[in-house]
């Protein structure tokens, strides 16, 4: 993506729409290691009087491209921030990343037939498909396989890959640039990667209720250390 | 609350206009002036007044289709990059797109003007589910959402002008059948102000869309009683003009509210908000009460559920009453 931490409102900017806002905190991380904000405002999230909201704001953090947590909004913003580009002759690209429960969503199967109605080729989406949602599995909820069908019958470029392998994803997001038709890639995933005992667990989907030996088993699991964390958020990170 | 425009509308409502027809001319107009912005269309442009602007401005209008949840919150996104928007839609649609508008609209801050025609009994023959009794009150709701709803052809090509001028999140609602005119060249329109078109020392009418015109006729038959009746045109319904209403209280004591709306939540009820905060009065609603609609012509319609002037005259009678008798 092209971005300046220096001037988040540049023109000329990538854009990135959190559609699935409940992943706020992958968000946040990213955006304060990628130099976006200090990282030690993460220690505000979700509290009173900062900036974090517990889902993107637009109006209380501004390099948040649009304010989302309502499933499927997110992915129509990013589709009409394309548009508006293309309007106005600016070649930025939009990335929209969706939840696989979001594709329940009547809203969403809207925006995939105006993408390929307006062929929005700067517009690419990206599935965080782990299968797990709010309640259960997605398949338990509500299924939507076959999906690739799906996709690729609405009219989209469709890409699969493993959504844990960086180079996967590098090469799938350039694969996307070089389309003249919308984009969308499925990334496999496992939710709670890296965390034993979270690893495609639903009870784990919206919980952050952690006892201290879980906090510690979680960090060992990822190769951290609670004093390690303490010290980025105090703004010891160097990289 | 930035003021309106002053500018003059080029052509002037007339016999058997309509507010939507006049809301397409406004936007065609606005963009021969040189203003930036494009028009969202839900498959509905023939009926909303925007077909003009397709025809006249065919880059700048994106037709969504049947799907207003996906226009919405894309007028959203569109706005991000810094070009108004106008999405739409007629009235009950948009009401399906509510979340839409909180969310990515509202919420977001975006310069995204909502404009909905057909609402009301207005609607006539289309019936219960297509007459939108409910937008006033569901749009008001919203934090930072400008409300308005213009009264005759006129005023809505200088309500359109207005809204784009404002910037940050409006709904406007138009009408479908025709509507009588009402002002003239030198009429003004400003965001958040009501203005007195007739003056009267015995109670207030407080009325916007084609209850406007009702008011009038209802002040006429009563002055042939001997009642001075003051009329307020209110078309924007959230920044209420609080100060006039207060001035109202004051004049005259005692009001009648009145909309083609449920009474619960639209004009009424902000009027009633106002007046029990500040200078707690007898208030008769005039509108729609809590029920849907049904088929039928506007005219019989408005006497069914009795917004014509007639019943506009009885609710007078009553506010003033009760105002004696609080005495």
């Amino acid at each position: 993506m092209r971005y300046d931490p220096a001037n988040p409102e540049w023109p000329e900017r990538d854009r990135l729409v959190l559609s699935k806002g409940h992943s706020a905190p992958a968000l946040y991380a990213v955006a304060a290691l990628s130099g976006m904000f200090a990282v030690q405002q993460l220690k505000g999230f979700r509290k009173l009087g900062h900036s974090l909201q517990g889902h993107p704001h637009v109006g209380a953090t501004p390099w948040v491209e649009t304010s989302t947590g309502s499933l499927g909004q997110g992915f129509s913003a990013a589709l009409g921030m394309a548009l508006g580009l293309r309007h106005q002759g600016n070649l930025a690209r939009v990335f929209v990343l969706l939840g696989d429960g979001e594709l329940q969503e009547g809203e969403l199967w809207e925006a995939m037939l105006c993408g390929a109605h307006f062929n929005l080729g700067k517009l690419c989406a990206i599935l965080d498909y782990n299968k797990l949602q709010s309640d259960d599995y997605l398949a338990k909820v509500l299924a939507v396989e076959p999906l690739a069908d799906k996709i690729r019958s609405f009219g989209w470029h469709l890409q699969e890959i493993d959504g844990h392998d960086p180079s996967a994803i590098q090469t799938a997001l350039e694969t996307a640039d070089r389309c003249d038709t919308p984009s969308f890639i499925i990334a496999h995933t496992l939710k709670g990667k890296g965390v034993g005992f979270m690893e495609g667990r639903p009870e784990w989907h919206g919980s952050v209720k952690l006892s201290d030996a879980d906090l510690s088993q979680a960090l060992t699991d990822l190769g951290a250390s609670p004093s390690e964390i303490d010290g980025y958020l105090n703004g010891h990170w160097s990289n | 609350m930035a003021t309106g425009q002053t500018s003059t509308p080029e052509q002037i409502g007339s016999s058997g206009d309509t507010l939507r027809e006049a809301f397409g001319r406004a936007l065609v107009r606005l963009a021969k002036d040189g203003r930036d912005f494009v028009v969202f269309d839900a498959d509905v442009a023939g009926g909303t007044g925007v077909h003009r602007f397709r025809a006249a401005h065919p880059d700048r209008f994106y037709q969504f289709g049947i799907a207003e949840q996906n226009m919405v919150a894309a007028a959203g996104g569109f706005a991000a990059t810094g070009i108004p928007v106008f999405a739409t839609t007629f009235a009950v649609f948009m009401l399906r797109a509510l979340e839409q508008a909180r969310l990515s609209v509202a919420y977001a801050k975006r310069d995204v003007k909502l404009v909905a025609s057909h609402p009301g009994l207005d609607v006539g023959p289309d019936g219960g589910s297509a007459q939108c009794l409910e937008d006033l009150a569901a749009f008001r709701a919203i934090p930072g959402m400008v409300v308005v709803a213009p009264a005759d052809p006129y005023e809505t090509e200088l309500a359109t002008a207005a809204i784009l001028e404002y910037q940050g999140p409006v709904y406007m609602r138009t009408g479908r059948s025709p509507s009588r005119r009402l002002f003239e060249p030198g009429h003004r329109f400003e965001l958040g102000r009501g203005q007195i078109l007739r003056e009267g020392p015995d109670v207030s009418l407080i009325a916007c869309g084609v209850e406007v015109a009702r008011a009038l006729d209802a002040a006429d038959i009563l002055a042939t009683e001997g009642i001075g009746a003051r009329v307020v045109n209110m078309p924007t319904i959230k920044p209420l003009d609080r100060e006039l209403i207060v001035e109202c209280a004051e004049k005259t004591g005692c009001f009648v509210t009145a909309e083609d709306h449920n009474i619960h939540g639209g004009l009424g009820a902000a009027v009633a908000e106002c007046l029990a905060e500040l200078a707690p009065s007898p208030v008769e609603f005039i509108g729609v009460r809590d029920s849907f609609g049904e088929s039928g012509e506007p005219e019989e319609l408005a006497e069914k559920y009795r917004l014509t002037a007639p019943h506009i005259v009885q609710a007078a009678k009553a506010a003033i009453v009760r105002k004696v008798l609080r005495k």
